[in-house]
């Protein structure tokens, strides 16, 4: 009993003590064996139901004294028995609520007394009593895991001749109780094996089925189905993982049609009531509220009558009906004579109905069966999987195993097509978290960067619906496949071949393909000897490819291994196929970190190995040119990732590509400058292309026919031209004038970007715009700023912004008409655009003329509501911007003041963290301080503090400008003592010890006006101040000289007056 | 003897001079490696009559063991279109003849070669019937199938299909050559009856370098 009750026993806590029995239909079949057990012994074992127990078994009882009648001694509220040992001890003692027994045959007597009471009394014994036996027959026989020598012990004894027989009874009884422990544990196996445990795949196909029968309507079984979680792990499990540890797959929210909200949770063990989980990351109560039921059914029957009435009642118009030919996972219950069944996925219902017959059958002739869980006749009609069997969670447990990775990236595209399907369910459920759980897999899976052009995403999965309407093509490919299956090398190539002449640039194809599983034969050929299989082979493999899931099969097939080894081959035309293929292959993330941790960069990089450019090549040279083509392709496709870049450059591909760059050939220069461009991105290219002499192919390759290669070289130009020496080199090459040529082909506008980037990029450099003057480049420029998409509009506001810088091009601006279009562009989104045209209209706006226009356009306010954009670019290149608008304006005071709330926003932005906008900032407030009123006003916002809390940067340009904006609020009121006194002169008479002579210029003037309070005077002396004002007098800065003069003037009269005031 | 062999010398590299001129892809001490090589094959023959040579067993023994060739039927069309003068033996000038094709044959001559093979009675054409008799083995046969030559008549009908540009019914020297053409992976269509790169590097340097090396 002892070991009955220690394994097979579900007690709520598992430590020893005070646990308690749960009420579970085990447990209480095993108390009621232990009753029953207790009840007869008497009767069949007289002799030994009376030997004494070591020590009594004792517990609380709900019996009283008055259930006792005859035998026992009843004294008030205690019940003594007649019965005594030896020692006079009574066998049984009642005190309430305690109560002892000595004897089985008291036990069982107690148990005729307690009546209906009987489970519970026996419960409660066992509750107190953890191993009865320790306490009948003494320490020595405790229920020990693993070999019992007690018996043996006990037999030894019986042998050693014992008097009064008391040990033969002893052991006749222990020989008893261990009987009734088999028997126990044979049944409560019997009944295990019969609970069938949920698994996440049943649950889910029970909801679904709930599902279709919500709505509207009198007929509906309940209004709503809905999980918490619309996030599915690779288990199928929805719960989060510290709680699928205990075993709980998913919680509900069921809207029953006649009771309140049921929040249910659904684990292995079966499904109850929760405290009301209603979404997942709340703190949620998941305790156990209810009963457990076997599924959500027998649940829902339980708790809502209307659901119970209409499910026995009615024949269900199915609402949602799937499909008869789409396949249901369906999955049967494991009984004990059939443990090897698994899941089987069965395509019609007519067999579904056989098996289902044949299970009935077993479960009939299945001895003692009591209550087999199926579902009720009238929902198999339906098709309602059963409950699942433990070998699907056995099998769960090893899916589970899979790496980390392949899960996450499973769980990605798992979720997908989940998705799709939800959104066939009137009133799914709660959508937030899915969105956010797959984003945050896709940033752990891929830490790498890439440029995202190409890049594929992640298709839902388009299958045919049904076989019936499926292309004639599909069957011929499916009997292709079957020879190329079961045929010989001869046989293989002639299905090859005839495979090929299908249109394998159709979908329709590609798909049959691999629906047929034509994918792994195909890849498996790879994987012979044969090279003419191998060449068939690849040429399809090549073509289908363009299309993504195919590219994506592959991938997962493991494909791209087996084609880098390829690589290796001798034959020329092999590594062709195998290059191109990956070139297809590699354009998601996922194929071209697979190329690399196989060693492809290495081997794509070592064919571009070969002569180029020589003018009579032989036969062989030119495969070897050819083969270094389709390296060049894959490595394009490859060169997206970042970390393929630098494996590209650590193979050695530079080098190789700058030969290849020298080729005359169109379609070698293409992928070759492609890849060169998309690795620009990275410093050492841009370096490499400098240094290797690329600057001047390419700029040469602008001036070919091809506008696909133009596109890369300016794109290549617009990344490299960073750099000022690549600048030169451009114009050095002459590359200036064949990219303005390029603008005149603006209806190719991913050229158009790329040509007008490097037209920005170029005109860094003064001797750059100068040229474009020459050419004439603004006015075309000016032309583009209109009906353009954002990604030239960026380029040609930025080339425009750098040539404004000189002042003749800010005239030509102005007369080809581009200020209005520029100050238009100020209402757009794009922060890169704004930061340009910002940029651009701060340049015109130093030209009087211009900025008559801007005013006119209400160009400033435009600019002053930019300072709330939420990007510190766009709102230190803004503030930059302000700064020419109020020097040039007219009435510039006043128009500043008519921008409600716009100078408390220009102070507030003095809070910024952001360097840049900070010198701007001070910039702009240095120029609206010129205006005495706005002054005031800044003066009121607080400006004075804010500013005197910025002194202690030791960023020389925010120096400037911080020094500037303090000199022109000097002017108000009693800001310098207040200046002063918020600590701002010490730190300003230590930028005289900077570096930067414009730092010197400001901080001279901000001196001089703080001079003017005497207690400033005194800060400044004490900081030595006199000394550096002296040495910076001998400046050839006239402005520094006169306010450095000023400054020590004033210190000096101050002395003096000091001096005066004490002798008089 | 020595007298005898340096006769011997005398007269191969004489007929290694005159052959290597007829045969264009061999230089004369290649021809007189395959010489020897053929003599080798042939061994120690008492009686040299005339129009002597190679005999079919000894053939297929060379293209089985050094080519990897298994196909019996193929194996014969190969020593049929060896043995140009059909008298059974291949001398030593088909020998070097069909050698030259065999090993570094241009595109032009393994067309022609493939077909003559292929080209079972010889008619100029290649018939349903022989396509037939040549790929019956090349599919596992499924004993559950009701006509186990289904797929190989299929086979047939695709390869016609594929080849047969004047449609026909069979394929004359122009659909084949044409078909080739287009997908050089058909050269071979019904049957491996050339060797692939690998055994001829293999046989070259066994012919070519180690004879030398003597």
């Amino acid at each position: 009993m002892g070991l009955a009750l220690t394994r097979a026993a579900q007690w709520t806590t598992a430590s020893s003590g005070t646990g308690k029995l749960e009420i579970t239909p085990l447990n209480e079949s095993l108390l009621k064996e232990i009753q029953r057990f207790v009840e007869q012994f008497s009767a069949r074992h007289p002799q030994e139901a009376k030997h004494v127990f070591k020590e009594p078994l004792q517990w609380k009882t709900s019996l009283e004294a008055s259930d006792f009648k005859t035998e026992y001694d009843i004294s008030g509220a205690s019940v003594v028995s007649h019965e005594k040992d030896r020692n006079g001890r009574p066998l049984l003692h009642l005190s309430p609520p305690l109560i002892s027994v000595l004897s089985l045959s008291q036990l069982s007597k107690l148990l005729q007394v307690a009546k209906e009471r009987k489970l519970k009394e026996v419960r409660a014994c066992l509750e107190a009593n953890r191993d009865p036996v320790v306490r009948m027959l003494g320490p020595s026989f405790a229920t020990v895991e693993g070999e019992d020598s007690s018996v043996l012990r006990l037999l030894e004894k019986v042998r050693g001749g014992d008097p009064g027989g008391e040990t033969e009874i002893q052991a006749r009884l222990l020989l008893l109780l261990q009987q009734l422990d088999t028997q126990l544990l044979s049944t409560s196996l019997k009944q295990i094996s019969q609970e069938v445990r949920l698994s996440p795949a049943a649950v889910k196909n029970e909801v679904e089925l709930l599902k279709s029968f919500c709505g509207s309507g009198e007929k509906r079984l309940l209004k709503s189905v809905n999980y918490t979680s619309d996030y599915e792990f690779s288990n199928g499990c929805r719960s989060p993982p510290w709680r699928q540890v205990h075993g709980e797959i998913c919680y509900l929210i069921v809207e029953p049609c006649d009771t309140d909200t049921l929040y249910i949770t659904c684990c292995t063990a079966g499904v109850f009531l929760n405290g009301g989980i209603k979404q997942e990351g709340e703190e949620s109560p998941y305790d156990r509220s209810g009963d457990v039921y076997k599924d959500l059914v027998s649940l829902l029957k339980a708790h809502s009558v209307h659901f119970a009435d209409q499910i026995n009642t009615q024949d269900f118009a199915v609402q949602e009906e799937p499909p008869s030919t789409q396949k249901i996972p369906h999955v049967e219950s494991v009984d004990a004579e059939e443990p090897g069944q698994t899941l089987r996925a069965h395509e019609h219902q007519e067999k579904n109905a056989h098996d289902r017959a044949r299970q009935q059958q077993l479960a009939a002739s299945k001895p003692g069966g009591k209550k087999k869980l199926e579902p009720s006749p009238k929902w198999k009609g339906l098709g309602l999987p059963s409950p699942q069997p433990e070998a699907e969670e056995r099998k769960k447990g090893k899916r589970t195993e899979k790496s980390t990775e392949k899960s996450a990236e499973s769980q990605a595209k798992a979720t997908r097509p989940d998705s799709r399907k939800k959104a066939d369910f009137s009133g799914s459920s709660l959508p937030v978290h899915q969105s956010s759980h797959r984003t945050k897999v896709t940033v752990e899976e891929f830490s790498e960067s890439s440029s995202e052009s190409g890049e594929d995403e992640e298709q839902p999965e388009r299958r045919p619906e049904s076989n019936t309407d499926l292309p004639s093509e599909y069957w011929q490919i499916q009997k292709l496949v079957k020879y190329l299956k079961g045929g010989n090398q001869t046989a293989t190539v002639i299905a090859l071949c005839s495979m090929r002449d299908f249109n394998l640039a159709q979908e329709t194809c590609q798909l049959a393909i691999r629906d047929v599983g034509g994918l792994e034969v195909l890849i498996n050929l790879l994987a012979t000897d044969e090279i003419k299989c191998k060449i068939g082979s690849l040429k399809i493999l090549k073509k289908i490819s363009q299309n993504s899931q195919i590219r994506r099969a592959i991938a997962d097939l493991g494909g791209l291994q087996i084609m880098v080894c390829i690589l290796d081959s001798p034959d020329k035309e092999l590594k062709c196929l195998s290059a191109e293929t990956i070139a297809n292959v590699a354009k998601f993330r996922r194929a071209r970190r697979t190329v690399r941790q196989h060693g492809g960069i290495k081997r794509l990089v070592e064919l571009l190995d070969c002569v180029p450019d020589s003018a009579a090549l032989t036969v062989e040279q030119e495969r070897d040119v050819e083969v270094a083509r389709c390296g060049a392709l894959a490595l394009w496709s490859c060169s997206k990732s970042t970390r393929n870049k630098e494996a590209i450059r650590r193979a050695g591909g530079i080098p190789l590509l700058a030969r290849l760059l020298k080729s005359p050939h169109e379609n070698m220069l293409i992928p070759v400058v492609g890849t060169l461009q998309e690795c620009a991105s990275e410093k050492s290219y841009r370096v490499a292309i400098q240094t290797e002499g690329m600057v001047e192919d390419l700029v040469k390759n602008l001036s070919c026919d091809n506008q696909e290669l133009q596109m890369h070289c300016a794109s290549a130009i617009f990344k490299c031209a960073e750099d000022k020496r690549t600048r030169d080199l451009v114009r050095h090459y002459a590359g200036l004038q064949p990219l303005v040529n390029l603008l005149g082909k603006s209806e190719n506008k991913q050229l158009l970007a790329a040509t007008t980037g490097a037209i920005w990029k170029c005109s860094i450099s003064m001797e750059n715009v100068a040229m474009f003057k020459e050419y004439k480049a603004l006015e075309i420029l000016v032309g583009l700023l209109t009906n353009q998409p954002e990604e030239v509009l960026v380029n040609v506001v930025g080339a425009l912004g750098e040539c404004a810088q000189q002042p003749a091009n800010r005239t030509t601006i102005y007369k080809s008409g581009g200020i209005p279009s520029l100050v238009n562009l100020l209402t757009g989104t794009n922060q890169a655009l704004l930061v340009n045209v910002t940029r651009a209209v701060g340049a015109c706006a130093t030209e009087p003329e211009n900025m008559a226009i801007i005013d006119r356009l209400d160009g400033v306010r435009l600019l002053w509501s930019l300072l709330k954009n939420p990007n510190p670019d766009v709102q230190a290149s803004a503030a930059w911007a302000i700064c020419p608008c109020i020097e040039n304006a007219k009435d510039a005071g006043e128009m500043v003041r008519s921008f409600v709330g716009g100078l408390e926003l220009i102070v507030n932005l003095l809070k910024s963290n952001n360097g840049e906008v900070l010198a701007s900032v001070c910039a702009a407030i240095a120029n609206i301080a010129k205006d005495e009123e706005n002054l005031a006003v800044i003066t009121d916002h607080g400006v004075v503090p804010m500013l005197a809390k910025l002194t202690n940067t030791t960023d020389d340009k925010l120096r400037r400008h911080l020094a500037e904006a303090i000199a022109r609020c000097c002017m108000w009121g009693s800001n310098r003592v207040a200046f002063g006194e918020a600590g701002a002169v010490a730190p300003l008479v230590r930028y005289l010890r900077s570096k930067d002579p414009s730092v010197h210029q400001a901080t001279a003037r901000a001196l001089f006006q703080l001079s003017k309070g005497p207690n400033n005077c005194i800060t400044m002396h004490e900081n030595g101040v006199v000394k550096l004002l002296i040495e910076m007098m001998g400046s050839t800065d006239e402005v520094l000289q006169e306010a450095s003069a000023g400054c020590v003037a004033n210190i000096r009269r101050l002395a003096l007056a000091n001096e005066k005031a004490r002798y008089s | 003897m020595s007298e005898m062999s340096a006769m011997n010398r005398k007269l191969i590299q004489n007929l290694a001079e005159t052959l290597s001129k007829q045969v264009k892809r061999f230089n004369k001490t290649e021809a007189e490696c395959l010489i020897r090589l053929f003599n080798g094959l042939i061994g120690d023959q008492t009686e040299r009559r005339v129009g002597n040579g190679l005999d079919r067993g000894k053939f297929r023994n060379v293209l089985h063991k050094t080519f990897g060739m298994t196909d019996d039927m193929i194996m014969d069309r190969v020593f049929r279109a060896f043995d140009k003068d059909n008298d059974s033996y291949v001398s030593v000038k088909e020998w070097i003849e069909g050698l030259s094709v065999f090993l570094r044959g241009t595109l032009d001559e393994k067309i022609k070669y493939c077909f003559d093979v292929y080209d079972l009675n010889g008619d100029g054409y290649i018939s349903r019937e022989e396509m037939f008799h040549m790929l019956k083995n090349s599919l596992i046969r499924q004993p559950t199938e009701e006509d186990p030559d289904e797929g190989i008549k299929d086979l047939v009908e695709i390869t016609v299909k594929k080849m047969d540009r004047d449609h026909d019914g069979r394929l004359s020297f122009a659909d084949f050559d044409k078909a080739v053409r287009e997908e050089n992976l058909l050269l071979e269509a019904f049957g491996t009856c050339l060797p692939d790169a690998k055994s001829i590097q293999a046989f070259e340097q066994h012919a070519f370098q180690e004879p030398l090396e003597h």
